[in-house]
């Protein structure tokens, strides 16, 4: 159910970025740990587009890693978002790098071409 | 490369980038942008403004979140005895249908606005916001917002709280940290509810509960706590008053950074 406010935010500030234009493609990055899971973003996406500058736009999502650096022996390892705990040393005082994030990385527009290389 | 700071953005496409975070379009790719955004940034900014709001009158918020039935309202009802009259409380209540809640926290004394989300399950800024102004904060010193029965959407949306804290009873399994960690991770005090019935239960182990909650690199605090029984309150009461004491150095903090290491 949730995804569908995502959904609605996301709309916004694609039409902010798109300035009016329509969309062909959006490209997210979604951290496991957000809370978000694509295939559910992707039914409510859907829904949500109707009648907005995306209405024919195709939601691209990248899953990015859970990643960490343990505050111990500073090993930096990826780990399943279940346990963040070092597998090196077992301590679980870590510092997360990256996997918590919901981002909007890129729109492509109506008349383009390719889309944005990040 | 990380996904934080935006520094997956060649130099370049750096270089262009606006205030709000919208990279202009590159000669050789006209039609795409690239934005490098928060997608719940209205949210994200309401929140802030919210915890602003609420700092400057010197109002403790808290998140309070749980699976339905976990005793959220007896918690409180029962905080709001325990703490008598050192802290002038207030409360919104977040439910799919009903003002019940509101009902037994204003049976209490205690001022209380009930938001029926309608089929939302979760809270968010924008709620929380329009509740806000249904309150006299000047007479408030700490605010629970008890948000909708569920482990899973709320730990998505800032409020703009001060601190989150979940419940999680002992008629649930002790490894809902690990089922759910979105939640249990953003978490800074896990109460561990109804622990009144540890002695009937043979299936939930409080430290497996902790081991859980650790094994998400969450350093916070794990209590156990009885709405039935007052004098196991005493520490969450502590944690709440040392809390409100220092509200000024938790003002400007995102509480869904990751805890320190």
């Amino acid at each position: 159910m949730h995804e569908l406010s995502i959904c609605l935010s996301l709309l916004r500030e694609v039409e902010r970025a798109a300035r009016g234009r329509s969309v062909t493609e959006i490209t997210l990055a979604v951290g496991p740990l957000s809370g978000v899971e694509p295939q559910q973003l992707k039914r409510a996406f859907a829904v949500a587009r109707a009648g907005t500058i995306a209405k024919d736009a195709e939601l691209i999502c990248r899953m990015r890693p859970v990643c960490f650096a343990c505050s111990a022996c500073g090993q930096e390892v990826e780990a399943p978002l279940d346990a963040l705990s070092c597998p090196s040393c077992g301590d679980w005082q870590v510092r997360l790098r990256s996997g918590d994030k919901l981002l909007l990385e890129s729109v492509t527009l109506a008349d383009g071409v390719e889309k944005a290389n990040l | 490369m990380c996904e934080q700071c935006g520094c997956s953005l060649t130099h370049e496409r750096m270089q262009l980038s606006d205030d709000k975070g919208i990279v202009s379009s590159t000669p050789a790719d006209p039609h795409a942008i690239a934005v490098i955004t928060n997608i719940l940034r209205e949210n994200d900014e309401l929140a802030a403004h919210n915890r602003s709001h609420l700092g400057a009158h010197g109002v403790l918020a808290i998140n309070l979140m749980s699976s339905p039935g976990s005793g959220k309202t007896s918690l409180i009802e029962s905080t709001i005895d325990a703490i008598g009259g050192r802290l002038r409380i207030a409360v919104i209540e977040g439910d799919i249908e009903t003002e019940n809640d509101a009902a037994r926290v204003r049976a209490k004394g205690v001022p209380a606005v009930q938001i029926t989300t309608g089929q939302t399950c979760h809270l968010d800024a924008h709620m929380v916001h329009q509740a806000l102004h249904r309150l006299d904060l000047h007479a408030v010193d700490l605010l629970f917002i008890e948000n909708v029965g569920n482990l899973v959407c709320p730990a998505s949306f800032d409020l703009g709280q001060h601190a989150n804290v979940t419940l999680l009873s002992v008629t649930e399994g002790d490894d809902k940290p690990v089922k759910y960690p979105a939640m249990f991770r953003i978490s800074d005090l896990v109460l561990l509810a109804k622990c009144d019935l540890l002695p009937v239960l043979d299936d939930f182990d409080p430290d497996k509960a902790r081991a859980h909650v650790r094994a998400l690199a969450n350093p916070a605090p794990i209590l156990e706590v009885s709405a039935r029984r007052p004098e196991s309150l005493l520490r969450w009461i502590a944690w709440l008053e040392e809390r409100r004491a220092s509200l000024g150095e938790l003002s400007s903090r995102n509480p869904h950074a990751m805890p320190p290491g």
